[in-house]
């Protein structure tokens, strides 16, 4: 089935980037298509990050993405309990293990004050291990970043797309864009028909640059992607860090984070390995140690705690600092390139950005619709609390067969188990399938681009 | 079913150990037991090849059968079974906080027996690298795909693991038609016994000794695994993989509860009969210790339940320490008088050989000679233990 009629906006791309300016245009009143590539949504970059809600304290100052994070952060914060998105209002510590770290504090709290984050506070060695009794006892000093939030990664651009969709929006998976012309209107061609649309905006992710040559002829910049391998521990870990513990950052990363996730684990992560391929992210048993071996110093308590999964993501980096957001002259295109790693924290301040970069000329709906999304956090109460859920599907994670039943269905259903998974957490936990994969090969029969199993001969 | 605020016995998990003790309890006992899955039975349920029963019911079953007999047999004594229930928290008491299609609710109890089983370890817990696909499964997954639903995941899968569970796996992809191309073993023998481990070559599957899984590769699906073993590095086209064994106690309840645990199994410490820290708590089957076959866990949970049946004093807590490095673990991890179990059963954490010895005050109450390896069932006599001095384990290697 392919996109039929003429569309004010095509996004390109359904990452959470993606999914915020979808959103932004359609409660603007434009008609929005979103393409996305793979069979599902989340399925690039947006599929593996730290999950952190971040205020920009440590944004290169006066820089775009500083503001597309302060206004992201602040619109998160107004919207989040309409979209019934969870907030763990965690806070965090930004930590210096060496004399040298301790040094660079005070010039971080400037730095961060000069972002518009004016609440931060320097804590002693004492007050650090008071606030996190669990610290490791080379933590020396610290500063608190009072409004650094933990959020569900998934729930969030999920949300996004679900309201632009309820509000008109139309959403084509399994489409990738194989290049595109312009003659008043754009027509981009996809592997899945033709799509007609006003202004086209490339969301594409670690595949921004090469989309910009597919439909400019030139890039102005080049993706190399910066891939990031994190470990999980399971959930009696998350008790030994209250707030997100972060190192004090190099001018290439934010370093190796400890924090506990909104669905009630720990992770320990991430690495920065710049690598030239795209899509894949291996997992590399030595580094997972090694992060290990790092949490541990972090956090000594984390010895002997199970850990129950691990993941690596590719933030699409590029050879310049900020973010590469710019409108084409004169062809009614805008990209929107290069978000590296906060792309999380800045989606709902890009969409802002870009919607103003636009400057098309909309009628807002008169009641735009408010979907309430199905919580899955640790935050909010669960589905498993409520009566008429028709029992536990995945024990570890205490999914149960309404959530599955209802995120297959729907205009945004699941199209892949790694979508099914970011929808509702099954066999995201302990046993990783062990007792849940056989009911879920039969629910998810007819639902899947790719079944999970077929008949047996 | 309408679940009771309150039972006598209520026993957490409806495999063999849980069903063994509702037969025995039932007909004095109010009992209710718990299952979370759809039908009660536990991983029998999905093992649809022999042997099983002989113990209990001495004839030579499939699985499945094997685990209608034991409901029916418990149904048959009185008990209640509620399915797709899950126990989310234990609390002192004792009671549970459960949640069902009826919601959230609390049942409190005169005793609570924990049965809930063994898992295998997962692929992030042997820290295989490479890509994460879909068909990767652990061997419960595979055999719920294709005796529960009828199903295959894969076609041409690599099976990682050579314990009995991973030659379970041949027998699984046998009757579903799926033909795995190489078994994985990081050991330098297989770890099941002969003549377990000839069965792959009878099936012309090749088995990698000394090698481990170096990544998988492939983005939606499985398309190649790479192996690292003597021979070098060697990539196997495969559209799946099995990660079986190491086996592990499902014990998540466990760890946020009141109750101890014990570092060497993983499983909750138990006294000979089978009580826990809080003696309000009962404890057996898989759950002790990964893993023994079913007829094991089913005269363990008799045991258990015969004992607390015959109600005895409460025990002197006269704790097992093992000694050196090459015994892992030991259960019961507390001895004393009494009925319940009789015999101590013991893991090694390495091959060794030797004379095994339980002592009490420097003097060997109880001793066999052992020569066996991690995985292998190895048992001694508990003698009635009586006074107050801890006992200790020793192996004298030679």
């Amino acid at each position: 089935m392919a996109l039929s009629g003429r569309f004010d906006v095509a996004v390109i791309g359904a990452g959470v980037v993606g999914c915020a300016i979808a959103r932004r245009f359609a409660l603007a009143g434009a008609r929005v298509a979103v393409i996305e590539r793979a069979a599902d949504i989340l399925d690039g970059a947006s599929k593996g990050n730290s999950a952190i809600l971040h205020t920009g304290f440590d944004a290169p100052p006066g820089s775009l993405e500083q503001r597309c994070i302060a206004a992201g952060h602040e619109e998160y914060l107004a919207i989040h309990g309409r979209l019934g998105l969870p907030l763990i209002r965690s806070g965090a510590l930004v930590i210096a293990w060496s004399d040298e770290e301790e040094a660079r504090l005070p010039e971080l709290m400037e730095k961060a004050r000069a972002n518009g984050v004016g609440d931060v506070e320097p804590l002693d060695r004492a007050a650090l291990h008071a606030a996190e009794p669990a610290l490791g006892p080379g933590a020396q000093a610290a500063f608190l970043v009072p409004r650094e939030y933990l959020v569900d990664p998934w729930s969030a651009p999920f949300a996004y797309l679900l309201q632009a969709l309820e509000n008109g929006a139309e959403l084509l998976r399994g489409a990738e864009v194989t290049g595109g012309r312009r003659d008043g209107d754009w027509w981009l061609e996809t592997t899945r028909g033709t799509v007609q649309a006003g202004l086209v905006i490339n969301a594409a992710g670690n595949f921004g640059d090469l989309m910009d040559e597919r439909l400019f002829g030139q890039r102005d910049f080049h993706i190399r992607p910066r891939k990031g391998q994190f470990i999980v521990y399971d959930k009696p870990a998350a008790a030994l860090a209250q707030h997100i513990l972060l190192p004090v950052p190099t001018p290439k990363t934010k370093g190796i984070v400890v924090c506990r996730t909104a669905f009630g684990n720990l992770l320990v992560g991430p690495t920065a390995e710049d690598q030239d391929e795209r899509e894949r992210a291996t997992l590399v048993p030595e580094t997972l140690e090694q992060l290990r071996a790092r949490g541990e110093e972090i956090v000594p308590a984390l010895k002997g705690q199970e850990v129950t999964a691990f993941y690596a993501g590719l933030r699409p980096a590029t050879e310049f600092k900020d973010y590469r957001i710019r409108a084409h002259e004169g062809q009614s295109a805008i990209t929107v390139g290069g978000i590296r790693s906060t792309g999380l924290s800045a989606a709902l301040g890009i969409a802002q950005h870009v919607e103003e970069l636009a400057a098309l000329a909309l009628t807002p709906p008169a009641d735009p619709v408010w979907p309430e999304v199905s919580n899955i956090s640790e935050a909010l109460p669960r589905d498993w609390q409520r009566p008429g859920h028709g029992g536990i599907l995945c024990h570890c994670e205490l999914a149960t067969r309404r959530e599955v039943l209802a995120a297959l269905d729907g205009p945004l259903a699941a199209r892949s188990l790694a979508g099914l998974k970011r929808r509702t957490r099954v066999t995201m936990g302990r046993c990783q399938g062990f007792f849940c994969m056989a009911e879920l090969a039969q629910l998810t029969e007819g639902h899947f681009t790719l079944p999970l199993a077929e008949p047996a001969p | 079913m309408t679940l009771p605020d309150e039972v006598d016995i209520l026993i957490v998990g409806g495999g063999p150990a849980g069903l063994a003790a509702a037969a025995e309890l039932a007909p004095h006992r109010r009992v209710l037991v718990l299952e979370r899955e759809p039908e009660a039975g536990g991983i029998p349920r999905h093992c649809g090849h022999y042997p099983f029963g002989m113990r209990e019911f001495h004839r030579l079953m499939r699985g499945p059968d094997y685990a209608r007999a034991l409901v029916a047999r418990a149904q048959a004594a009185g008990a209640r079974i509620a399915t797709r229930v899950d126990v989310t928290a234990l609390h002192p008491g004792p009671a549970v906080s459960v949640t069902g299609d009826a919601g959230v609710a609390r049942i409190s109890a005169l005793h609570v027996l924990l049965a809930t089983g063994v898992r295998e370890s997962s692929r992030v817990q042997r820290l295989i690298g490479g890509e994460k696909p879909g068909g990767v499964l652990p061997t419960g997954a595979l055999q719920g795909m294709v005796y529960l639903e009828g199903r295959r995941p894969f076609r041409n899968p690599v099976i990682f693991g050579s314990e009995l569970v991973s030659f379970s796996a041949i027998m699984t992809c046998r009757h579903a038609g799926i033909r795995p191309v190489a078994m994985i073993e990081e050991e330098p023998r297989a770890i099941a016994r002969w003549p377990a481990a000839i069965y792959p070559r009878l099936h012309g599957i090749p088995l990698h000794l000394s090698t481990r899984i170096a990544a998988i590769e492939g983005r939606e699906r499985v398309e190649a695994v790479v192996v690292e073993g003597p021979a070098g590095q060697q990539r196997i086209e495969a559209d799946g993989v099995i990660v079986s064994g190491r086996f592990r106690p499902e014990a998540t309840l466990l760890a946020g509860s009141h109750l101890a645990r014990d570092a060497g199994t993983g499983g909750p410490r138990i006294d000979r009969r089978g009580r826990c820290s809080d003696p309000g708590f009962l404890a057996a089957g898989n759950l002790l210790r990964a893993a023994e076959t079913a007829g094991w866990c089913w005269a363990e949970g008799r045991a258990v339940a015969r004992a607390l049946l015959a109600g005895e004093e409460a025990p002197q807590a006269v704790e097992i320490t093992p000694e050196g490095d090459a015994l892992a673990w030991v259960v019961p991890q507390v001895a004393g008088a009494g009925g319940g179990l009789d015999r101590i059963q013991i893991g090694l954490a390495r091959p060794a050989r030797g004379h095994l010895s339980l002592r009490q005050n420097g003097v060997e109450i109880a001793s066999r000679r052992i020569d066996s390896r991690p995985k292998r069932r190895i048992l001694m006599s508990l003698p009635q233990v009586t006074g107050d001095a801890p006992l200790t384990l020793h192996l004298e290697e030679r």
